[in-house]
């Protein structure tokens, strides 16, 4: 078959793919009778137009940052982690003991317990799929569905049974103590003088994922633990000639994917919410698949593919709040972006192969 | 751009070639696979084609039967102009394929599979009947044998590329293109195939055998084409040429079809084995005993048909015996006991074990991975491969084009996947690898099988180098031929068992034969 240069097909390929999700968006907007001019606009708006759209935006991409960078890390190990779901209903657990535990005197303190525990309870819900798929071939797919469910259950059970404050009739922990209150993205931004993103949930913790991106980049492509986990992924019987244990890198690769699925909870749960409840992760697990998809596994293609999942979101809720075009649209469109970047780019890369000539 | 066919509508010429083609030119990317071929198989003949790996041979076929588009030149089929759009043509204009890799469903039936996108209609029961009536035709017509019952999973290696044959005669074909049929066949198979493939010509039907066997050449066809680096340099008649010539028109330059080596000096016991038993996960003991010294400086080499415990045993010492074995018995690398169970294939590297794998592109090679990755495979964490927590990207990649220079890997790109490589060169990347690791002991396994004539000359060349510098050497070829060239004692192996040893200066392939096959000397 015939590729486009590599800069077209890592540019040009997602570009193409994604204004025909927007074309085809804008036909099923036609199609139910409202104007995709309008949709558009509000959307872009509601999401990027202002300091408190970009606040939303870049809150909600920082969760699929992580939740991404899980599926990526699992990814190259050739396992498809589904889990992130609840593995990150976990790593919410984590940082509300880490935060309830101590009279925290103030965030730079907290932050680096609440990241441990985090990242401790996401890798540990992670530790027996793994286990299970190294030592048993229980595939990690149908284990990882498994343990999401159980993850909202657990949940479900500790805030009802055991974390839900004395006389109170609301399915969550207590209020997280005033010191592990992380600084927003708008405190910083006043310290340097510049008044942006009021009101919004945007945290420190989106630098977090940045740094997340670059360190897994760094593992992935530059220790020679990522060696072997992308030997591994990609031949097992290689790997093991190699001297590369299946059973530890199974293990090695579901546990960074879990923690790292943890970690998104330290920006929902103790950025935003500053209390652990019910149902905190609201299909973020999932969405990180799509990310990582888009992504194509690589940190900085999922650091864009967040944002841009982060748009809709953010975009996909004001659209619903100022026109008469029903929430549920929002995950139609989401569904098309899904379908075009992630699943059917081999089609666009062929329509554009024959613009660059039959270079092959 | 060389186009010299004359446009012709006319029908079939019974006297035109079967094949001919002119000017055909094919580039992938920047490499030239075939330039400007030109070729001419007459009918009712056996047409053998040879060439290096990455010759363009099979490039060649793959247009032939349309998995390619030719970027230039033109096909004529039985004098008629053809375009080749897809497999589905080739099968029109009755040019049939039988892949080194058979495309069969292993849990169907003979039957089943041959009708296998041949169905006529939408109810299965008339095609099967009629191809069972057809079949029972052609076993006669060409002596090829097969239960039409007999599920594919059941059958033989040989049994099933007799089906594929059967599979091509049933759609048809009058033209068959076999790509290196006897590779994965026992002796006799490769004579029955051979029977058979003088019947098919005896009949009529035009047969094009792509090989590297020079023997296999000598022995079948009528004529044969030798390509060289993407081009044609030659077709001539079987009968007026030598090996020793195809092998000069091959490589461009007299090859040495035999081993130069002196006598091997051994030094001290390296690799010491014995009653080395090992029962795999299913009960079946696959090694029963087995008691081995290689000494350092000679080449130890195990004849056998393959199957018969060699892989487990190489596996065994390579650290990684096929999980849920039993491993029992004792061995010492230079005299100090080296553990057979509880052991992975990095601590053995570490010992001073080097391993050239049987299965290069399943074991010895992430195919996906760059040359320069592949080339620390297994030494990823060598002190050479890091800096700091960090791989040394940039050292290993200097090394690796340094490396590909010395080992004359072309093209010699440490960036290009390691699936882009031809055989020859693949094998190569992972012979340098090991020997550069100056192992104690070096395994060897099929160091050069799918490999062209200029490669296994190579190869076999710096086996004996490393030799000559002291190391051990053990060796497993289900190629006679290079065990008796390589090997300083040769190790036969049967069921299991070493049968015995043989000095290769005083004996012959008749008497390994026979050893080969379970008597015990």
């Amino acid at each position: 078959m015939t590729r486009p240069p590599r800069w077209a097909d890592v540019v040009l390929t997602p570009l193409i793919s994604l204004a025909l999700a927007f074309a085809l968006s804008a036909l099923v907007i036609l199609a139910i009778g409202e104007s995709p001019w309008l949709a558009l606009r509000t959307m872009v708006t509601g999401a990027l137009g202002s300091s408190y759209g970009w606040g939303y935006t870049l809150y909600y991409a920082t969760n699929f940052i992580f939740t991404g960078l899980a599926v990526a890390v699992a990814y190259h190990a050739s396992l498809f982690n589904i889990g992130g779901e609840g593995q990150a209903t976990m790593g919410g657990l984590g940082v509300a003991l880490v935060a309830l535990a101590l009279p925290w005197p103030h965030w730079g303190l907290a932050l680096p317990a609440a990241v441990v525990g985090a990242a401790l309870f996401g890798a540990a819900w992670a530790l027996v799929p793994a286990w299970l798929q190294a030592k048993r071939g229980s595939h990690i797919v149908i284990t990882t569905i498994m343990f999401n469910f159980i993850a909202a259950a657990v949940l479900n059970y500790v805030l009802v049974n055991v974390m839900r404050p004395v006389g109170s009739m609301d399915p969550a922990s207590a209020r997280f103590p005033e010191g592990t209150r992380l600084p927003r993205l708008t405190d910083m931004a006043a310290g340097i003088g510049i008044e942006w993103g009021k009101a919004t949930p945007a945290n420190i913790t989106f630098l977090i994922a940045l740094a997340a991106c670059a360190l897994v980049w760094v593992l992935i492509w530059r220790t020679p633990l990522g060696y072997e986990i992308r030997a591994f992924g990609r031949s097992e019987r290689a790997a093991r000639y190699a001297g590369i244990s299946p059973v530890r890198i199974t293990v090695v690769a579901m546990l960074i994917s879990g923690g790292l699925a943890g970690l998104m909870a330290i920006n929902n749960v103790m950025g935003e919410a500053g209390r652990l409840v019910l149902n905190h992760v609201e299909g973020a697990g999932f969405i990180g698949i799509a990310v990582a998809l888009m992504g194509r596994n690589h940190p900085f293609g999922i650091l864009l593919a967040a944002l841009l999942f982060g748009f809709l979101y953010q975009g996909g809720g004001e659209l619903a709040l100022w026109t008469s075009i029903p929430r549920e649209l929002i995950v139609v469109i989401q569904a098309l972006v899904i379908l075009f970047t992630g699943a059917l780019d081999n089609m666009v890369r062929m329509l554009i192969a024959p613009l660059f000539g039959r270079r092959a | 751009m060389v186009v010299t066919a004359i446009p012709d509508a006319g029908a079939a010429r019974p006297e035109a070639p079967a094949i001919e083609l002119s000017g055909i030119s094919k580039a992938f990317g920047p490499v030239q696979a075939n330039r400007g071929i030109s070729l001419i198989v007459p009918r009712g003949t056996i047409h053998g084609i040879v060439g290096e790996n990455g010759a363009g041979k099979s490039t060649l076929m793959s247009i032939l039967y349309g998995f390619y588009r030719p970027d230039s030149g033109t096909i004529r089929v039985n004098g008629r102009e053809t375009a080749i759009a897809d497999s589905q043509a080739a099968i029109r204009a009755g040019i049939g394929m039988v892949f080194q890799h058979f495309k069969l469903v292993p849990n169907f039936s003979v039957l089943e599979n041959v009708i296998l996108g041949a169905e006529d209609g939408a109810l299965l029961r008339p095609s099967l009947s009629r191809a069972r009536a057809e079949l029972k035709r052609l076993a006669a017509e060409y002596r090829l044998q097969v239960d039409p019952d007999a599920v594919v999973d059941d059958l033989s290696v040989g049994h099933r590329q007799r089906v594929e044959i059967l599979k091509a005669l049933y759609r048809q074909a009058d033209i068959l293109i076999l790509d290196e049929p006897t590779g994965v066949l026992t002796p006799a198979e490769a004579d029955h195939l051979f029977r058979i493939l003088r019947g098919l010509r005896d009949q009529g039907k035009t047969v094009i055998l792509i090989t590297h066997k020079l023997r296999e050449i000598m022995e079948i066809t009528d004529n044969v084409s030798v390509m060289r680096r993407g081009e044609m340099a030659g077709t001539v008649r079987t009968a007026a040429t030598s090996p020793a010539e195809l092998a000069e028109l091959m490589v461009g330059r007299k090859v040495l079809l035999r081993v130069d080596k002196a006598p091997a000096r051994p030094g001290p016991p390296v690799l010491e084995l014995s009653g080395l038993r090992m029962v795999d996960a299913g009960g079946v003991e696959r090694l029963r005993g087995i008691d081995l010294t290689v000494r350092a400086g000679e080449i130890v080499g195990i004849a056998g048909v393959s199957g018969n415990g060699q892989t487990q045993l190489m596996e065994i010492l390579g650290g990684y015996p096929e999980p849920g074995a039993t491993v029992t018995g004792t061995a010492r690398l230079r005299g100090a006991p080296l553990p057979l169970t509880g052991t992975d294939a990095s601590a053995r590297r570490r010992a001073g074990i080097g391993n050239i794998p049987e299965d290069r592109q399943g074991e010895g090679l992430v195919m996906d991975f760059a040359a320069w990755e592949n080339s620390v495979l297994g030494h990823h964490r060598d002190a050479g491969s890091r800096s700091g927590p960090l791989m040394d990207n940039a050292a290993i990649r200097s090394r690796a084009a340094d490396q590909m220079q010395r080992f004359d890997v072309r093209p010699p790109d440490p960036g290009l996947a390691a699936r882009n490589f031809s055989g020859g060169n693949q094998q190569k990347i992972v012979v340098a690898r090991e020997i550069e690791q100056n192992p104690a002991l070096l395994l060897v396994g099929q160091p050069t099988r799918g490999v062209d004539i200029g490669a296994i000359e190579f190869i076999h060349r710096r086996l004996i180098e490393l030799r000559d510098a002291g190391a051990a050497i053990l060796l497993v070829s289900v190629e006679l031929d290079e065990i008796m060239a390589l090997s300083d004692r040769i190790a036969v192996m049967f069921d299991g068992r070493i049968m015995g040893e043989r000095d290769p200066q005083a004996s012959t392939a008749g008497e390994l034969g026979l050893m080969m096959a379970g008597a015990s000397g």
